[in-house]
């Protein structure tokens, strides 16, 4: 099938290049756009690597086309810092804690840990199970990862105060 | 908490890594992310049979596809390469990356497709025509080791890889006196490590230079020698940067059949070659299964659950392409006797050769099914003899006054103390409480278990175990490189020889070279170097990179130093031993206004030759190799030999509940002490040993790779071969102790692989606790649902 | 893992859908959420050669009360029905199996009707659907039918559904004072079941079963509501030998089978155990 141009909003820019329908926003992202922070693991919709978020949402990259994102604002791990290219205190508790290894799974946990802390600024240990109940870390076992985002949570509640 | 905290700055301080800054920004740089100009994707068509013989491959339509430059088969590439490494003497076995003449397991891989994209690629080879004749597999290891059963390769003459038998002490003796002996079979199900990120490679050879570059998703010793050697190219044609990050390995990086195929098509078609595998790629032809293991055991015990002797059966399925798999056999040699002081040992290892993917070394390198074997086997004689599983533990535990130890095959232990490491669990877990709770969930009816597992994790690697199973390797050392540099700014590069792939090895150089020069280690630059400039390494394998690595930098460090000094003495007039080092400043001890400072020391050497001792060469910059302690040695007339240097000891106490109604397994608590020495970074440490027990609960409940009793593959997604996620995995609490190890530069041991090497003998321990009320017990692993509910309620 | 070629539409609204499914045949498939399709097509295990996207069609999104049901559009995200209070009240039973349903990111993109469309075995929608008998509306560009869920499925991810229909909407019957269980056991959570059960119970003024609605998934080919076990409870004050009784009827008919994840006697026995489980759920929350 003919490639057709799709423009979309990746980490506040307007993006625009040109892609068959087969090809899913998670290989648009990391080919054509040059985004790689988003990893393929599985490809079917199981590890999580690929999270990014779609409006704000975290979706898998790569059970989405990339056409059905045009006209959309995707924020992929390279979109969370803050304006000035600081990591965000999201980022930096994932340094403070150690909450990765090898990097790999980290993309999407923090997508999805971004997602989880937007909507819920004080998780417990259950939330942030759920949040992150999708992403599979091979390398942390979790426990890092978990104690990570409710640093984040507590660094960014003292803040807000 | 560190028992004995040691006298230092950065070394056993809570510091950030080096290489987190750039994964949570999204700035790491993996295998995929390497884009090269013109560069062409592959993908590879996999044989739907177990076993078949290849009679013609029609590639014609594929390769009129547009975008589509080159279709490889087998005949070609076996025309114009060598075989692929083997580490047993099997000269029959011939693995190639692509199959030849006969396809020998399910999703083996018969031709490749290079194109403008990776769709493209699977378009063309949708079009590819095989002619199989499919035949007879052998799928069950018990069943390849049975002369007359079908050959997975006939030109080797059985599927038998290797049958090795091993005496270490009377074992006829002990067994014979000892009051009691029991046997059981332990059954290992195959499955890995399964990184989240595939193994990927780009090739581009450069005909100008006849140089091979190679980016590579890889963990692997002699990867470069082994494509080299593949292609018939010198070495030093094969140039592999190893700045790659790579996204998770533990061991099963290896992907040497996927860098000869595109190495070979980058040098026909002139053109960078990538190579990814796709998930399906990886877990069916991607050759990087782990273990597959049958124990049949018998131990020799006392009535006071003192053990005395082990005869150990091991038979392991390599399936198709054995590569470096079977000696996994061999390592477990090192600690064959576990941190327990049983006085002999028969050893027979069996490695067969089945129609299925190939086995690679996988964390542990062979340790955690023999561990898993071994505690199984403690359990079996504390349950035969009425004794609590941590009391036999006790009474057979080496002794801290008892190191270093020689067990009965040779190894001697370097240091430990078993008793204190078991007391900090148990007290960790609060452990009459953690019973209290098991009892409260049996007398509401319900199924529930704590485990006990000990286990030691042999760190610093040593390849005698290849020698013991290959006579005709002799290769006694087991070095690691490593080269520092000061520039003329005092700025301060750690050159490290090999990849990383989560073990944050940039952050240990750093903080060595820090500590051993004084200089604040998040200002040391640490690199890797590509494999033409590197020092000798063998590699992240073998939980040694703490050992080895930290040795090697701490050498180099100790080279600097002394070049720095003797620069002061010669312009502070001073000799050196009235000199004082201080954070890279160096001052006259009596007389402190007499110094020179790093920044001068520096520029002294790289600009003033004329202030320089007489002899010494500008710059400053140091190599250093380092032998890996107590190596070196070939086996003495017994047999006997170190394998491994250094030993780290593990203590798990998990807490599971079994529903009895579907046999699901809920991991309630987890509590492990552990000792690795010195730890050179806390969180590191601590990471990697949690990671390790959540690989190990997947080993013990969830992860195998599924193979039909017809050969067909059935685990090649996600969906089928199962990681536990963060529901499955509770929060572990941990604590630590620390004997360090006599033989390493800061006394650190090794930590990459413990986790791994009792969480799964553990969670065994515990679920046969929680099956011990109604009389049942389960010696495999996985421990699925379905056959804990089998066990159960199922009709006997 | 790329998808074999194909051409996209996204559909304007569901008159455009229609349209474009009766142009393109069965070559075309609806994407909704992608959740299932999506997988399926990476591994090239479906490989439709034109996709009508229906993720515009807003009007395909909706949740409210119709009659003496309560309707949902099969474009309606599972994260929105979750969120919905009155899809919570109006059918309680969705919401407890929403909970098993996958993760935050697919449960954001994944759609009822896609859940219902796919027909997995062991997904939960479908299920629920069938538990309750719920009414699944479907249309060609010539009209459209209702045809029950317990009609609805024929086996592993087939159904009814001609290839130029398009599921429009599912509407449940409404909950009203009803107790609700679902159970289900995966080696994983999220997971797909490998066996599930969801039961719907209404209690009478003088506390017997006025009504029941059980369901086994995961074990037959497709979802099944258990009649049988339905029909024990109707009438019935309910004891512990009464929900046994129920449970152990709860497989009649089934032929499970086996795979990868268990065998089908497990499958068998789990059920009747999760049965149990899903009716005294039910009934503690009915009141009992
Ligand atoms: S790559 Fe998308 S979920 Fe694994
Ligand atoms: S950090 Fe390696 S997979 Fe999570």
């Amino acid at each position: 099938m003919k490639p057709r141009s799709i423009t979309l909003t990746v980490n506040g820019a307007k993006r625009t290049a040109a892609a068959e329908p087969r090809v899913t926003l998670l290989d648009f992202l990391r080919g054509p756009l040059g985004v790689t922070g988003a990893h393929m693991g599985c490809e079917h919709g199981v590890c999580g690597a690929c999270s990014v978020l779609v409006e704000g949402e975290p979706v898998r990259a790569c059970l989405m086309f990339a056409v059905q994102a045009a006209g959309k604002a995707v924020t992929t791990v390279e979109g969370l810092a803050g304006s000035d290219g600081e990591p965000s205190p999201l980022q930096e508790a994932f340094r403070d804690a150690h909450g990765l290894q090898c990097g790999y799974c980290t993309p999407g946990m923090l997508i999805a840990a971004q997602a989880l802390l937007d909507e819920n600024p004080d998780p417990d240990e259950a939330d942030i199970r759920e949040a992150i109940g999708g992403n599979i870390c091979r390398c942390t076992g979790y426990v890092q990862i978990i104690e990570a985002i409710k640093l984040a949570a507590e660094n960014l509640r003292e803040a807000a105060q | 908490m560190i028992s004995q905290a040691p006298n230092t700055r950065y070394v056993a301080r809570k510091r950030r890594t080096q290489e987190d800054k750039r994964f949570v920004t999204g700035r790491g740089v993996f295998v995929q992310d390497i884009e090269r100009p013109g560069m062409l994707h592959v993908a590879a068509l996999p044989c739907p049979y177990p076993r078949a013989r290849i009679n013609n491959i029609d590639f014609s339509a594929a390769l009129a596809m547009p975008g589509v430059h080159a279709v490889l088969d087998g005949a070609e590439l076996a025309a114009a390469t060598n075989p692929l490494y083997g580490g047993l003497k099997t000269p029959g076995v011939k693995w190639r990356p692509l199959a030849f003449e006969l396809s020998r397991y399910a999703g083996e891989w018969v031709a490749a497709v290079a194109a403008d994209s990776r769709a493209i690629a699977e378009d063309a080879m949708e079009l590819i025509e095989v002619d199989y004749t499919p035949t007879d597999p052998v799928i069950d290891p018990e069943e390849a080791y049975q002369a007359g059963s079908p050959q997975v390769h006939p030109e080797h003459g059985s599927n038998v890889l290797y049958d090795g038998e091993f005496t270490w002490g009377p074992v006829d003796d002990d067994f014979a006196a000892a009051d009691h002996s029991l046997s059981f079979r332990a059954r290992w199900h195959r499955s890995s490590t399964v990184p989240i990120e595939t193994f990927g490679a780009v090739a581009e050879w450069d005909e100008g230079k006849g140089i091979l570059d190679v980016w590579a998703s890889i963990q692997m010793p002699n990867y470069a020698d082994q494509i080299a050697g593949a292609m018939g190219i010198p070495l030093n044609a094969v140039r592999v940067h190893q700045d790659v990050d790579v996204g998770g390995s533990y061991g099963v990086k290896r992907g040497i059949k996927h860098t000869v195929l595109i190495g070979y098509l980058s040098r026909k078609l002139e053109r960078p070659i990538r190579l990814i595998e796709d998930r399906l790629d990886n877990m069916g032809g991607g050759d990087a299964h782990g273990p597959d293991r049958i124990f049949d055991t018998q131990v020799a015990y006392n009535a006071d659950g003192m053990i005395k002797s082990l005869k150990i059966r091991a038979l392991d399925d390599a399936g198709a392409y054995p590569g470096r798999g079977p000696f996994q056999l061999g390592k477990p040699i090192a600690a064959i006797v576990g941190p327990y002081t049983i006085n002999s040992v028969h050893y027979e290892a069996i490695s067969v050769t089945t129609n299925k993917t190939g086995q690679v070394p996988v964390r542990g390198f062979g340790q955690a099914p023999t561990n898993y074997m071994l505690e199984r086997a403690v359990d079996k004689v504390a349950a035969a003899l009425g004794m609590d599983r941590i009391e036999i533990r006790r009474r057979n535990f080496i002794q801290p006054d008892q190191f270093p130890y020689e067990q009965p095959s040779g190894t001697k232990y370097d240091s430990g103390n078993y008793p204190a490491v078991m007391d900090k669990v148990l007290a960790l877990a609060n452990f009459d409480a953690l019973c209290a709770r098991r009892d409260e969930i049996r007398s509401e009816g319900r199924l529930a278990g704590i485990g006990v597992a000990t286990c030691l994790e042999p760190g610093g690697g040593n390849n005698m175990f290849e020698y013991l199973m290959n006579p005709a390797a002799e290769i006694t050392t087991f070095m690691e490189g490593a080269e520092a540099r000061i520039d003329g700014e005092g700025c301060i590069t750690g050159v490290m020889a090999t990849t990383t792939s989560g073990q944050g090895h940039e952050t240990l150089v750093a903080t060595i070279l820090g500590e051993e020069l004084g200089r604040e280690p998040d200002d040391i630059r640490v690199i890797h170097a590509d494999t033409l400039t590197a020092m000798p390494t063998r590699s992240p394998v073998a939980s040694r990179m703490a050992i080895m690595l930290g040795g090697a930098i701490t050498g180099a460090a100790a080279k600097l130093k002394a070049q720095i000094m003797a620069i002061a003495a010669h312009n502070l007039e001073t000799p050196l031993d009235q000199l004082e080092y201080s954070g890279g400043d160096v001052s006259v001890r009596n007389d402190p206004s007499r110094k020179l400072t790093w920044n001068e020391i520096c520029y002294i050497a790289h600009k003033q030759y004329h202030r320089l001792p007489e002899g010494a060469a500008p710059g400053l910059q140091a190599q250093h190799v380092w032998q890996v302690p107590l190596g070196g040695q070939l086996p003495d007339a017994d047999g006997k030999v170190q394998l491994y240097p250094c030993f780290s000891f593990q203590a798990h106490i998990p807490l599971v509940e079994i529903d009895p109604g579907t046999g699901k397994v809920t991991l309630l608590e987890y509590f492990i002490a552990h000792d690795c020495g010195t730890v050179i970074n806390p969180d590191i440490v601590r990471g990697m040993i949690l990671g390790g027990i959540a690989h190990g609960i997947g080993a013990a409940l969830y992860e195998k790779f599924e193979y039909a009793p017809d050969g067909q593959f059935l685990s090649a997604t996600f969906a089928d071969y199962l990681m536990p996620s963060t529901f499955e995995v509770p929060l572990v609490k941990d604590t630590e102790h620390c004997t360090p190890s006599p033989l390493t530069s800061h006394g650190q041991k090794g930590s990459g692989e413990g986790g791994y090497l009792g969480g799964p003998a553990a969670v065994a321990s515990a679920v046969n606790d929680a099956l011990s009320p109604r009389g049942l017990e389960i010696d495999q692993l996985p421990m699925r649902m379905s056959l804990i509910e089998e066990l159960l309620n199922g009709t006997p | 893992m790329k998808p074999a070629p194909f051409d996209y539409f996204a559909a304007a609204s569901a008159d455009d859908a229609v349209r474009l499914l009766a142009e393109h045949g069965d070559e075309a498939l609806i994407l909704a959420g992608g959740q299932s399709l999506v997988p399926m097509m990476n591994m090239r295990l479906a490989r439709p050669s034109v996709l009508i996207d229906i993720n515009d069609c807003d009007e395909m999104k909706f949740m409210a009360a119709d009659g003496d049901g309560f309707a949902i559009g099969a474009g309606t995200r599972q994260k929105d029905i979750l969120k919905s209070a009155e899809t919570c009240t109006a059918v309680p039973l969705l919401l407890k199996a929403l909970a098993f349903v996958g993760h935050v990111q697919t449960r954001n993109r994944g759609t009822l009707g896609g859940s219902i469309a796919h027909g997995d075995p062991s997904a939960e929608m479908p299920l629920v659907a069938v538990t309750l008998d719920a009414a699944i509306s479907l249309r060609t560009s010539n009209g459209e039918r209702t045809i029950a869920a317990s009609e609805f499925y024929s086996g592993p991810m087939s159904t009814e559904r001609a290839p130029d229909e398009c599921l429009m909407a599912v509407s449940f019957p409404l909950s009203t004072g009803a107790g609700t269980g679902f159970h289900e056991v995966s080696e994983r959570h999220g997971d797909f079941a490998i066996v599930s059960a969801a039961a719907e119970i209404n209690l009478d003024a003088g506390g017997k079963c006025a009504s029941a609605a059980i369901g086994i998934g995961g074990a037959h080919p497709h979802p099944v509501k258990a009649l049988k076990a339905e029909a024990i409870l109707v009438g019935e004050a309910p004891s512990d030998a009464l929900i046994e009784a129920a449970a152990e009827a709860a497989t009649d008919g089934i032929e499970a089978m086996d795979d990868v994840h268990a065998t089908g006697a497990y499958r068998m026995r789990v059920a009747r155990v999760l049965a149990a489980r899903a009716i005294s759920d039910a009934l503690a929350e009915a009141g009992l």
